[in-house]
């Protein structure tokens, strides 16, 4: 077979005490009426203390679904956790009490959502909702809460944060809100933050000072980050590593460097491929064929094999393995090494 | 919003020239013979109908004459002259006497719904498709399906004569005791809407991604469901129950009249039987402004409890 020289190999080597955040083979599925949705079908991966991991892929991929897993706010049913471990500084989260998670939520590991103005709350003040966590969490009393929600407002550039603590969340524009939102999942000093496709209701302009801020503050504050998002033009700049996610796998998984110089993956390769170029004129924008699949009735063997300009036989018949591709990348293909060579040249 | 409530207050003048119009005209034009309606069966002299023609302006016939009659009428109301009855006394006095009954039975009727219909609601919302759910649907669409004409003597016969649990009738200056059971027929309708609206208001806004965003702050789930669902549950829910006061106000003609209860609406009721045309509309009349400015109220407190709201 053309895939001998790439050997399944145990995941790259660990730290000292283990990785921060780590998840092993984690299956969800949604049970409705109208029948079982396979969301997530064994997502592992990790987070190091300090670093931004990216978690890329198209709607329906699952990479929400795993975030909302790992801070245990899946809505339990439809949502079933079958298997796998989270595990957060070594502890299996999923075997705690739901007493215990919550005590992580916010304070360990905190996450703002897509759209800002439906996450806040629109009944209630600003200042009031970051308060709220301080108050509630860290037993703060109101005017301490009061000055220390505008210090996190102060935190996310918020312009005259004292004079808008009392302002309603629908008195702000898009980019101060997800800012709000920002300034309300640092309240509690959380060592990992998870960015829900946090620049996705934007403008392209306020989508860049959104990003520029998360990468200052995870910086500043020494978070780790999970970074969710479609848009491979968002993670570039920002991201350390990034895990490609498609009908609830991981396909791929490298650092950001060698992913986008030589992408291992057929459908990593479409999705750069598919990217505008500003330096070709007149060229034919490339896509991926077909249509994402419906995680009731996922193919068999590779999932991506009715859209694969590279499907064979075995794709069909075959779940590919993670085969590790030297320096740590992973690919879920049964041709990963010839995607890359065929993406290199 | 100063501007937004004084032009309310100047579209409620319009609207009250407008209804207590209709219903002047339509309680006078039904009327064959407006003096022998006064008289009853008794036969009135000439004397007699000479004078009651003079008084009532009924020599003025057509049109013009019964516009002379109406604005004769409003300008004795707006100097707060209600006039007399067919039977002589004086509307005012009989108000005066109905009102703080009916204003009872529908505060009765309000703490009802509030106490049963918004609880079982928020219990309902949080357990969607529980047995507690599903047996409320039951109980409110049963409530919502029979009407009060039936529900009201049902209730009378079971409660107040079988079982004597309540006393049957409530008689002039009626208990609190008295109008309780009436309070609870009247307030039975009120309770099954407001009980659906605060289920399907909360379930709605327990799937809100606020709802979420609390969750991932790690607060309680009861500081979740009190403090946040609720709040915002309720927005709606006190709209409602705002509006519905008003409607309660203005007589519950068929639960006053089976109770036997002497506010407002059997008042309202007894002029219409009677065909006693002034009481009839300065009941109305009376009732339309209740009506209107417990709209008002309403409309300015929807936008205090929802910061998203601005009138211009």
């Amino acid at each position: 077979m053309t895939h001998s020289t790439v050997q399944p190999t145990p995941a790259s080597a660990t730290p000292v005490g283990g990785h921060l955040l780590e998840l092993r083979d984690l299956h969800v599925e949604f049970r409705t009426n109208e029948g079982v949705a396979r969301v997530i079908n064994g997502v592992s991966y990790h987070l190091d203390a300090g670093e931004t991991l990216a978690v890329l892929g198209e709607s329906g991929s699952g990479k929400s679904v795993t975030a909302q897993a790992i801070m245990g706010i899946l809505d339990t049913p439809p949502a079933v956790i079958r298997s796998g471990q989270i595990l957060y500084q070594g502890q299996d989260l999923l075997t705690r009490s739901e007493e215990q998670r919550r005590q992580v939520r916010g304070k360990e590991i905190a996450m703002i959502f897509q759209d800002a103005l439906s996450a806040l709350n629109p009944v209630f003040p600003v200042g009031w909702q970051i308060g709220e966590t301080l108050r509630q969490r860290a037993g703060m009393s109101r005017g301490d809460a009061r000055r220390r929600a505008i210090e996190l407002m102060d935190l996310v550039k918020i312009p005259g944060a004292a004079k808008r603590i009392g302002d309603y969340p629908h008195q702000f524009s898009g980019g101060m809100r997800q800012r709000i939102g920002i300034a309300m999942a640092l309240a509690l000093d959380p060592k990992v933050l998870i960015a829900d496709e946090p620049t996705t209701a934007l403008d392209v302009t306020v989508q860049a000072q959104i990003m520029d801020l998360l990468a200052d503050l995870r910086r500043d504050l020494n978070m780790a980050m999970i970074l969710i998002t479609h848009d491979l033009g968002v993670v570039a700049g920002v991201a350390d590593r990034i895990a490609v996610m498609y009908a609830g796998r991981i396909v791929e998984h490298a650092d950001v460097r060698s992913l986008y110089k030589a992408p291992a993956h057929p459908y990593t390769k479409g999705l750069l491929e598919s990217i505008p170029r500003m330096d070709v004129r007149g060229q034919e924008l490339s896509t991926i064929k077909g249509l994402p699949p419906n995680l009731m009735r996922i193919p068999s063997g590779c999932p991506f094999h009715p859209r694969c300009p590279y499907v064979q036989q075995v794709c069909v018949d075959v779940v590919p393995h993670d085969l590790v591709l030297g320096d740590g990348r992973t690919s879920e293909c049964h041709f990963a090494q010839e995607v890359r060579d065929d993406s290199a040249r | 919003m100063f501007r937004y409530i004084l032009r309310r207050l100047l579209q409620m003048v319009l609207a009250f020239f407008g209804t207590t119009l209709i219903v002047y005209a339509l309680m006078f034009a039904g009327q064959g013979d407006p003096i022998q309606a006064l008289a009853g069966e008794r036969p009135v002299t000439e004397a007699q109908r000479a004078y009651l023609t003079e008084k009532y302006h009924l020599d003025a016939t057509g049109v013009g004459g019964f516009f002379y009659r109406y604005f004769d009428y409003v300008r004795s109301l707006l100097q707060g002259d209600l006039g007399q009855s067919l039977t002589g006394r004086q509307i005012g006095d009989i108000l005066q006497a109905a009102w703080p009954v009916t204003v009872k039975l529908a505060l009765i009727a309000l703490a009802v719904a509030i106490i049963f219909g918004v609880t079982a609601g928020v219990v309902a919302g949080i357990r969607r498709a529980s047995i507690f759910d599903n047996s409320t649907l039951v109980l409110t669409l049963l409530v919502l399906g029979i009407p009060t004409i039936v529900l009201a003597p049902l209730a009378q016969y079971f409660l107040g004569v079988k079982w004597q649990l309540f006393p049957p009738t409530a008689g002039s200056e009626p208990t609190f005791y008295a109008l309780l059971l009436p309070g609870i027929v009247l307030g039975s309708l009120s309770l099954a809407t407001a009980l659906r609206l605060t289920r399907t208001s909360v379930a709605e806004n327990l799937r809100a991604d606020y709802v979420r965003t609390a969750r991932s702050k790690g607060l309680v789930k009861r500081r979740i469901v009190t403090v946040h669902v609720l709040r915002n549950s309720l927005i709606p829910v006190v709209t409602f129950l705002g509006v519905e006061l008003g409607n309660l106000m203005s007589g519950a003609i068929i639960t006053e009249g089976v109770f036997n209860i002497p506010g407002v609406g059997f008042n309202l009721f007894r002029g219409i039987r009677t065909e006693d045309g002034p009481l009839v509309v300065g009941i109305v009349s009376v009732l339309v402004v209740v009506y209107l400015v417990s709209n008002l109220v309403v409309d300015v407190l929807y936008a205090v409890l929802d910061p998203r709201i601005r009138y211009e």
